[in-house]
């Protein structure tokens, strides 16, 4: 069993950071909502604002670090531009996507959409993060703020789908390979 | 309960919306930003070769840090002028929805095509 530096870092951005936000998002809502919808209903606890403020700011940390990862470690490898006169392009992934029309709106609708609207999310869950530290519990005393910052979760999360879907089907159909192997375990020979 | 957590508990307080306000409608600004600057540098060359601040991401390097940079200006800003002050957060609401929106129907390539 072994895996690929590239491989694994494509891992690291998108079933560490991206999909740990993903799961991450309903936590996020269902708090913000439940907890904050109305001042008639049950006072919120030092204890439950702390701990919203802490899962909103690690949810930014999340958000940043994969949209960083994608951009500036696996992108590069995804559009590296293939020699002239290459056959295989199989390291090319941009280029392998390119080359056959069954393929190539994986890159120019699914690449293209994911690479942009991915950097929605950290800006959306940052200011998330930044009200509910200053505000806590007085957010609920603030119900069009409250309503501002739900929305915004809930739009980061749509866009947090969009390129998570895409991410995995470009990497399903032309996945970033190359590097040093890495060899996790040993398998017996039958 | 504590004491002190029932206190807490009940302790609302009222106070002015104009940071929150500035940070909900600075992140709109940021969202369309980011969607308007990846419609120019795909739409002008000139743009596109100005956008490559790390060659091997490409102008997606400089789109993404020109509009953070300027959410960030945005929202500092915003900030300092509204933060003692109660806005209309509604209208506020509503203004940086909106952007927020654009922002992502602009970074969807069939829209951005039209243009």
């Amino acid at each position: 069993m072994e895996i690929t530096t590239r491989s694994l870092w494509t891992l690291i951005h998108g079933m560490g950071f991206g999909a740990l936000y993903l799961m991450a998002c309903s936590g996020a809502l269902v708090e913000l909502y439940r907890r904050y919808a109305s001042p008639l209903k049950p006072a919120v606890e030092i204890a439950d604002e702390r701990f919203l403020r802490a899962y909103l700011i690690a949810m930014a940390v999340l958000a940043w670090f994969t949209v960083l990862t994608g951009a500036y470690i696996v992108y590069p490898w995804y559009r590296a531009a293939a020699p002239p006169g290459a056959t295989n392009l199989a390291a090319f992934p941009q280029r392998l996507l390119l080359a056959s029309p069954s393929t190539s709106a994986w890159h120019s609708i699914g690449m293209e959409w994911k690479e942009h609207v991915a950097w929605i999310v950290p800006i959306s869950i940052t200011m998330a993060a930044a009200v509910v530290a200053r505000y806590g519990r007085n957010l609920r005393v603030q119900p069009e703020l409250r309503s501002a910052v739900l929305a915004f979760v809930w739009i980061s999360l749509l866009c947090a789908g969009v390129a998570g879907f895409f991410g995995a089907m470009i990497d399903k159909n032309a996945p970033v390979e190359g590097g040093a192997t890495i060899h996790i375990a040993q398998g017996e020979h039958r | 309960m504590s004491a002190s957590r029932a206190s807490a508990a009940t302790n609302i307080r009222d106070f002015p919306n104009g940071s929150g306000a500035a940070a909900v409608l600075a992140a709109g600004i940021g969202a369309f930003l980011s969607a308007l600057f990846a419609l120019l540098a795909d739409k002008l060359a000139a743009v596109k070769s100005l956008m490559v601040f790390y060659k091997p991401t490409g102008p997606l390097s400089g789109v993404t840090t020109c509009a953070i940079l300027l959410w960030l200006i945005a929202w500092l800003v915003l900030d300092r002028r509204w933060r003692p002050r109660t806005v209309a957060m509604g209208r506020v609401r509503a203004a940086a929805i909106i952007l927020l929106v654009l922002g992502v129907l602009l970074t969807f390539p069939p829209i951005a095509d039209v243009f």
